[in-house]
């Protein structure tokens, strides 16, 4: 199956290393810049829906005109004594952090927490949505990024229901499906995505993967030291997680799911071979049910 | 350390307010009803060559009809789906064999030429004798895999009940073209040269039946929308319409009207069938607890 490296080699001397995200939600304070940003610079037609009544959320998820989703979650943290101390440890390892590294996680406090991630298209290695694609509108480009040609797209919205995250959508009134370019056209200016350069704290991070994977591990660890047990970093490794590595990981503090996320993603694509042969076998099938029912009987 | 602390129980499932993991799909009910008239093209041009093929020329006319009527109407019915169909014909800049959407645009393009020419030949007799002879055995040929691919297409997506579906369902599309094919011979032929149709269109209702049982036992609890909302009353009335229209042409299916009747129940089954297997996708992707709870499992190694 085609994947991130082996498209990539097809630019040849014009292969660029691969670029993504680093999200580091420990960080986000829900300020949507990211959200903005985007729209802004990539003219994202604007979306915005009711309140939902549940948070600060009026985005909902990923779509065709939403291209970084801010998510917040609310959680009751244990109070009392075991809650205080916890918090005392925590607050006193977060100071330290927070001098150390000039960076703070701000997340917790007061008997509740608030979870604020602000998602993105993964940009997979093993991009099910360029798999599907019939018509080659979803291309891998030069930094091995996955991005959507919209003079090419003619709509079909097979890459909807294949995207494992939910990402892609058709547009209304437009037809085509869009989604996060990483904004391609920046990219090849030398530029950052609108986004990572909006985000006032740093919680949204660009780099080529390679630096961007040694610092989430650096990160969490550092997290880890400081008491924050929950924080775990969610697609940052290349291995053998369902999609082949992603181009956009996350550091979260909390399940994926909750966030929204699939805990185990898995491109679709994976299982072509076996999905294939059933279909093979299935036409045979047929063949022979037909020759049955013809030669089976007298002659007409 | 866990959010809500050791007082709340643990969900199987968590999920981010109850929204869905997965977009659903963006399709229109012209796939369900072309999921329907691909199956019968396909299926119609093989049972037309092989009575032809076996001297039964008033059924193999009729099939080739069905056939041509089949594979004309999908294309229609694929683009206007589009969200752009003036640019359906970018589907065919590329061939993709991880698109079964794009194997299947070629499949269609070869498959409706070659039922077009073997239609037209059994019907004026005008298509050059060597052109007819390639285009018949060509279009049965493959319509076999036109009838199966759509189950690939489906099946080739993040959607829960489909993605897990991809071994069986192939063979519930396959039966339900063959028992389709089989009763619109069976509707459109008099009832002494329609003996081979009768046979196919029982044969693949029974298949159907056992297939769509296989494939719910198959999926276990990701089956659930087949029990549930529209996809479970489709399915519900596919059984029933495929049960009694397969009976019926069993039983009076020499008689003109018992064959009329039962071919319009089978024929009306088939399309309840695959409405239901596209109605089934929706729900499964509508619902994060079939994108979630499996995927914890997977990882909890359960």
């Amino acid at each position: 199956m085609p994947n991130a490296a082996l498209e990539v080699r097809t630019y040849g001397a014009q292969a660029r290393p691969r670029v993504g995200f680093f999200t580091d939600t420990s960080l986000c304070i829900g300020c949507k810049a990211c959200e903005v940003a985007c729209k802004e610079w990539n003219r994202v037609p604007d979306d915005i829906a009711p309140w939902t009544g549940e948070s600060y959320d009026n985005t909902r998820s990923l779509g065709a005109d939403t291209w970084r989703h801010v998510a917040f979650v609310e959680q009751k943290v244990p109070v009392g004594a075991a809650g205080a101390a916890r918090s005392l440890v925590q607050t006193a390892a977060a100071d330290g952090l927070a001098e150390d590294a000039g960076l703070e996680t701000y997340q917790e406090g007061d008997g509740l927490r608030w979870l604020m991630a602000s998602d993105v298209c993964k940009h997979c290695t093993d991009a099910a949505c360029l798999d599907v694609c019939p018509t080659g509108a979803l291309f891998r480009t030069e930094f091995g990024t996955v991005v959507v040609q919209e003079d090419v797209c003619n709509g079909c919205g097979y890459c909807v229901p294949a995207c494992p995250f939910g990402v892609l959508d058709q547009r209304q009134g437009d037809g085509r499906v869009w989604k996060c370019t990483l904004c391609y056209d920046r990219l090849r200016d030398d530029k950052e995505p609108a986004c990572a350069q909006a985000c006032p704290t740093n919680s949204i991070q660009f780099g080529e993967l390679d630096e961007l994977q040694r610092r989430a591990h650096a990160r969490v660890e550092r997290l880890h030291v400081a008491g924050q047990d929950d924080a775990r970093l969610y697609l940052a490794d290349a291995g053998d997680n369902g999609i082949g590595g992603a181009g956009a990981f996350f550091l979260l503090l909390d399940e994926p799911e909750v966030y929204g996320l699939p805990p185990a993603p898995a491109a679709t694509t994976r299982d072509l071979r076996s999905t294939w042969a059933a279909t093979g076998a299935a036409a045979v099938a047929l063949a022979a049910g037909l020759a049955a029912a013809v030669l089976g009987g007298r002659r007409a | 350390m866990s959010a809500e602390g050791a007082t709340v129980p643990r969900a199987e499932w968590r999920s981010y307010y109850g929204r869905p993991v997965l977009k659903p799909p963006v399709w229109k009910p012209e796939i369900p009803v072309y999921l329907f008239s691909g199956g019968l093209g396909g299926a119609s041009a093989g049972l037309a060559f092989l009575a032809g093929a076996r001297g039964n020329e008033e059924l193999g006319r009729r099939a080739w009809a069905l056939a041509l009527g089949g594979v004309a109407a999908s294309p229609v019915l694929l683009i206007s789906d589009l969200g752009r169909p003036e640019r359906f014909v970018n589907m065919l800049r590329l061939f993709k064999v991880t698109s079964p959407m794009s194997v299947g645009s070629w499949l269609l393009l070869a498959s409706g030429a070659a039922t077009a020419v073997a239609a037209a030949d059994a019907w004026t007799r005008l298509v050059p004798p060597p052109l007819a002879r390639t285009a018949r055995p060509a279009a049965a040929a493959l319509g076999a895999p036109l009838a199966t691919y759509t189950a690939a297409l489906l099946s080739n997506t993040a959607v829960p009940v489909w993605h897990e579906a991809r071994g069986t369902l192939p063979f519930v599309f396959a039966s339900s073209a063959a028992a389709s094919a089989g009763a619109a011979a069976v509707l459109a032929t008099p009832p002494e040269a329609a003996a081979p149709a009768r046979r196919l269109a029982v044969g693949g209702a029974i298949a159907t039946v056992a297939g769509v049982a296989a494939m719910e036992r198959r999926l276990g609890e990701l089956g659930e929308p087949y029990a549930e909302g529209a996809a479970g009353t489709l399915k519900r009335a596919a059984l029933a319409l495929t049960a009694s229209g397969a009976a019926l042409i069993a039983g009076l299916g020499r008689r003109r009207v018992g064959a009329a009747a039962g071919g319009v129940l089978l024929v009306a089954g088939a399309v309840c069938e695959r409405w239901s297997v596209f109605r089934a996708g929706f729900q499964s992707a509508a619902d994060p607890k079939y994108t979630v709870g499996p995927q914890r499992r997977r990882l909890s190694g359960a």
